[in-house]
């Protein structure tokens, strides 16, 4: 029995450990983003405009519900940093003269803040100092506005706003090759040409206050500005990614200890029941003696209360230390002062009753027979279990089985309950892992379709503005740079009824290689005339099908708004995108020729010559190298999904080999006068193993092609619930996958009937002789 | 029939056996010799505790002695080791034991074909039944059979595989009179018409009768031989 103590305990110490963990870190990231963006004013409304003069910051402050207004110069940078060929991407924001901004502070991690009017001092982001092995004292060189400046690192900060920090269009974070920075603003007005005036707002509100009210005042007072359209929390990158990665949690709080809890109370429940059955003499006799059903039940009470207890310790502490492992994980992408797993009380009080309630339930039946049992009627032996011919028998197929398989599968079809759950018990940790491994396949689907079929450019080059045709001819003429395809993105704010997104539309050359939208089937769709293509995510946040007419409000140059049909809807996993044919794009905006940067193929062997020039091109915004983002995922999100799917490969093997070794130990314990008797007739131990792991091996069979179902299943319900904006997560399993977590289920059954397998050596033959059944 | 004519199936030297519980230890045989021979019919009588038993399960081969050798048909079973006397039980040794130890989940006709598949040179099942006299009950599940029916069904699986031993131990132990004579009546049948060496071991006396030679037993030795001039008929005997 102590085994098969540790076995159920181990299983619910898994559902218990899941739930500390996720509920734990839940708690901790939430508690820690509250705190950090309450003490460092993190901003509740965010709007960019082209350039605006601080008169305007008054009459923000005075809309209702303001509270507070900082208003700030941000640009983009091209940096060159010492003993990288390829620039990096740089976001300098600017820093009130002397002191924290009133919104969005920073947190130092090192050295101080710029001093005033000091034009040449930075504070970097703490991401990037550390991949790049910068601190205070270092320089760095930045292409700011077409000026080159030599800039001093004095300190090191993070910010709330930059909680998770990835380039301009990116997904994951690029910490090698993208650097968050501070500047005077003085410096910075004077780089970008924005004396006396911002570019940039960030506002916080009243309590009680109405976002969407001031979201649309500030848009109404910005419009003349260049207003790019005003933004709350919701659509905050940063904030949403976070949001994102909780949500996440959330699902898994829940789903991963139901599964854990539900199979280990049942666990509990048959070897209790099993328990009694052996004791059922013993139970009347003590009866007899004068004990009364209390004290009998306490004593299998006991049992379920050790494993309980058993669980919950190692369940606590493993989710403990797996939730401190994953706070660390976590301190990589998520920037926050400081992020401790915390263990919350109320987390440990919840495991505890979890652990203790969900004994209880699986003791509880087979507690009630004991107390049930009139000790005259427990004194007997159990009746002779009755058997029947099979179902298949009774049909008339089946009539060439040997006996031996007659027994394997009666024996499972009188005890068809438990076979059922068994069999569902192995199904389910076939289907835990699956529906933990499927990210896997999922981003693997995503990462193919994203950089190997839609985004197909080695460089996507910015300009810092949008220029003439010529421009191209420049950019094709720069070295190394073999194949060239323009785009042209004007920031829009869709809308149709009273349904509005923020996005930049992206015209493209009809035909081009690089750079294209997909269908379905991922094959490349072609850019209507005119008209709109939008992505799937974006024609449902619009409620948008083809054949609408959606209003377009330009929210650059001219700011014309217009209308345009929609005309397709593209497949697309990765945030939110409208294609439209450059031209047309251009007419609609009322524009001539332009673009805004251009798709670039680069001769891998000159991408070193293509880096320095543009270092010295000043109307470069920046670059994103499909090389460095797949090699920045692959070296941090990869990772760490690995490191899951490794935990979860754990999990899942604690459920197969829980449930496979209980049901191997009842079947020893049911069936061991059986196959004693067996033996006695001269039946090898290889032959009677063979009864014992053909039982086992008919409920995995069975449980294998259930547990794929089931795993799809989750995977279904997981990936629904973690649509975002951000992600339109596909549903992608490999048949590989099914493979290999196959695989592993299967392992783990080996293993436990294999150690239950040599129990059979030791049955005593002898002794079963001497008794009845 | 004249012993010295028969050809010696079991010979028995020396054996002992100790089973050491720790502090004490118990001498369950102290030293047995005895040759058994093809095809007779033995009956072991003894006290509780004499060490019948264990001398039966050494014969068998479920057991190991301590000390002393036990030939079968001229090869030590003391040396054989464990796969061997694996099958030495399949093909050579029927048992019968006082609880029928049958397969609950088979059917009578299938607790026997169990045996049957694994065997040289068989009856059917349907024969071994009909030897015991269970030729109509052949599809009934153990626990829908009376007691003398399950032993009988345990007779013909002991006897299906046409052993040249049969090793009974107290077979009539659980039974009433009357199904005890039926149950005797198939023993007795199957050692005069297959001609297997039977070995019964048995608390009821009047069993001795039935039997070629009755083996004494006491404290763990052979006490006394008697050879019987005249077989009776389980029928004949008065309970
Ligand atoms: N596994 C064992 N461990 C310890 N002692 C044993 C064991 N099996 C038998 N004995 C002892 O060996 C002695 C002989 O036992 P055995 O079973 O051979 O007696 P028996 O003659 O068959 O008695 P009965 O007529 O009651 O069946 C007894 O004293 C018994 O207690
Ligand atoms: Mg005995």
């Amino acid at each position: 029995m102590g085994s098969q103590v540790i076995a159920i305990g181990l299983v619910m110490g898994a559902g218990i450990a899941t739930f500390v963990m996720s509920t734990g870190l839940i708690d901790s990231l939430g508690e820690t983003r509250r705190l950090y963006y309450e003490e460092f004013r993190f901003g509740d409304v965010f709007v960019d405009v082209k350039r605006a003069p601080e008169g305007l910051a008054r009459r923000l402050a005075e809309i209702p519900g303001v509270r507070r207004v900082e208003t700030r110069v941000t640009v983009g940078a091209t940096l060159d940093v010492p003993g990288m060929r390829e620039p990096a991407t740089g976001l300098l924001v600017s820093l009130p003269e002397g002191r924290q901004p009133e919104l969005n502070g920073l947190y130092l991690r090192a050295g101080r803040l710029v001093e005033p009017y000091r034009e040449n001092e930075v504070v970097i982001g703490d991401a990037f100092a550390e991949a790049q092995e910068l601190g205070p004292g270092d320089r760095i060189s930045a292409l700011i506005s077409g000026h080159r400046r030599e800039l001093e690192i004095v300190g090191v900060a993070i910010s709330p706003e930059f909680v998770y920090a990835v380039p301009p269009g990116a997904l994951f974070p690029d910490n090698k090759r993208f650097a968050v920075m501070w500047m005077g603003r003085d410096a910075l007005e004077a780089a970008h040409d924005m004396d006396g005036a911002f570019n940039d707002a960030v506002l916080s509100l009243m309590p009680g206050a109405s976002e969407p009210d001031v979201i649309e005042a500030v848009d109404a007072l910005s419009r003349r500005f260049g207003g790019q359209g005003a933004y709350g929390r919701e659509d905050h990158t940063s904030d949403m990614f976070l949001r994102s990665e909780l949500d996440q949690l959330a699902v898994m709080a829940i789903v991963l200890p139901v599964i854990f809890l539900v199979v280990a109370s049942f666990l509990l429940h048959t070897v209790l029941s099993r328990l009694i059955s052996l004791d059922r003499e013993e139970i009347g006799t003590l009866k007899a003696l004068g004990l009364t059903d209390r004290e009998v039940a306490w004593h299998y009470a006991k049992f379920a209360a050790a494993i309980a207890a058993l669980a919950a310790v190692t369940g606590i502490s493993a989710g403990a230390w797996f939730g401190h492992a994953m706070a660390g994980m976590y301190a990589e992408f998520y920037r926050f002062p400081a992020l401790h797993y915390e263990l919350a009380p109320w987390v440990l009080a919840t495991s505890l009753s979890l652990a203790f309630g969900i004994a209880l339930l699986g003791a509880l039946q087979a507690i009630r027979r004991v107390m049930r049992l009139r000790p005259a009627e427990a004194m007997r032996p159990e009746p002779q279990p009755v058997y029947r011919p099979l179902l298949l028998e009774r049909l008339g197929v089946a009539q060439a089985l040997s006996p031996a398989a007659r027994m394997i599968l009666r024996h499972l079809e009188r005890r068809w309950r438990r076979s059922i759950l068994t069999c569902l018990g192995i199904a389910t940790a076939l289907g835990t892992l699956i529906a933990s491994s499927f990210f896997l396949d999922t981003i693997d689907f995503m990462l193919d379709v994203q950089f190997n079929r839609a985004e197909r450019e080695d460089v996507a080059l910015a300009l810092i503005e949008p220029q003439s045709l010529r421009a191209l001819d420049d950019i094709r003429h720069m070295p190394g740079v073999m194949r060239a395809e323009p785009y042209r993105a004007v920031p829009v704010k869709l809308r149709l009824e009273n349904r509005t997104r923020r996005l930049a539309v992206l015209g493209m050359r009809p035909g081009g290689d690089l750079h294209r939208a997909l269908d379905r089937r991922q094959h490349p769709v072609s850019l209507p005339p005119d008209g709109i293509l939008l992505s799937d995510m974006l024609a449902r946040l619009l409620g948008a099908r083809p054949g609408d007419v959606l209003t377009v409000e330009v929210l650059e140059g001219r700011r014309p708004v217009r209308q345009v049909r929609v005309t397709g809807i593209a497949e697309q996993y990765v945030g939110t995108a409208a294609y439209m044919d450059m031209d047309a794009l251009n007419r609609l905006i009322l524009e001539g020729p332009s673009i805004s940067g251009a798709w670039l193929k680069v001769d891998g062997a000159a991408a070193g010559t293509f880096y320095d020039a543009v270092k010295r091109t000043p109307a470069i915004a920046g670059l994103s190298i499909r090389a460095a983002a797949i090699s920045g995922f692959n070296e941090t999100l990869a990772e760490n999904l690995i490191r899951m799917t490794l935990t979860n490969i754990a999990f899942a093997s604690i459920i197969a080999f829980g449930v496979v070794y209980n049901s191997a130990r009842i079947s020893v314990s049911e069936r061991g006068r059986e196959l004693a008797s067996m033996r006695v007739l001269g039946f090898t131990r290889g032959e009677i193993s063979a009864i014992l792991l053909g039982e086992l091996a008919i409920l995995v069979l069975f449980a294998l092609p259930l547990g794929m179902v089931i795993g799809y299943g989750i995977a279904a319900v997981v990936v629904e619930s973690l649509q975002t904006e951000l992600f339109k997560l596909p549903l992608v399993l490999k048949p590989a996958t099914y493979g290999w977590t196959a695989l592993v289920v299967v392992g783990a059954a080996t293993v436990s009937a294999l150690v239950v397998r040599r129990r059979l050596d030791r049955l005593d033959l002898v002794a079963v002789l001497k008794t009845r059944e | 029939m004249d012993q010295q004519s028969r050809q010696t199936a079991f010979r028995v030297k020396g054996l002992t056996k100790v089973y050491d519980m720790g502090e004490i230890q118990v001498r369950a045989l102290r030293g047995v010799d005895i040759d058994l021979y093809e095809g007779e019919f033995v009956v072991l009588l003894g006290p509780s505790g004499s060490g019948k038993s264990t001398l039966v399960n050494i014969l068998g081969g479920l057991d190991s002695p301590s000390e002393g050798h036990v030939f079968f048909r001229g090869e030590d079973l003391t040396l054989v080791g464990d796969k061997n006397l694996t099958l030495y039980r399949r093909n050579h040794v029927g048992f019968v034991f006082q609880f029928y130890n049958l397969i609950p989940s088979l059917t009578a006709r299938e607790n026997v074909a169990l045996v049957t598949e694994i065997s040289p040179d068989p009856l059917t099942p349907e024969e071994a039944l009909t030897l015991v006299g269970l030729g109509e009950r052949i599809n009934h599940f153990p626990a829908q059979l009376s007691g003398g029916e399950q032993q009988r069904v345990a007779i013909a699986r002991a006897v299906a595989k046409r052993p040249d031993v049969l090793l009974c131990d107290e077979p009539t132990g659980a039974l009433d009179i009357t199904t005890g004579v039926v149950v005797l009546d198939a023993l007795e049948r199957v050692n005069r018409e297959l001609g297997t060496l039977t070995v019964v071991i048995t608390h009821n006396a009047a069993i001795r009768h039935l039997a070629d030679r009755v083996i004494y037993f006491a404290d763990g030795r052979i006490s006394r031989i008697d050879l019987n001039e005249q077989r009776m008929k389980p029928s004949e005997v008065s309970w």
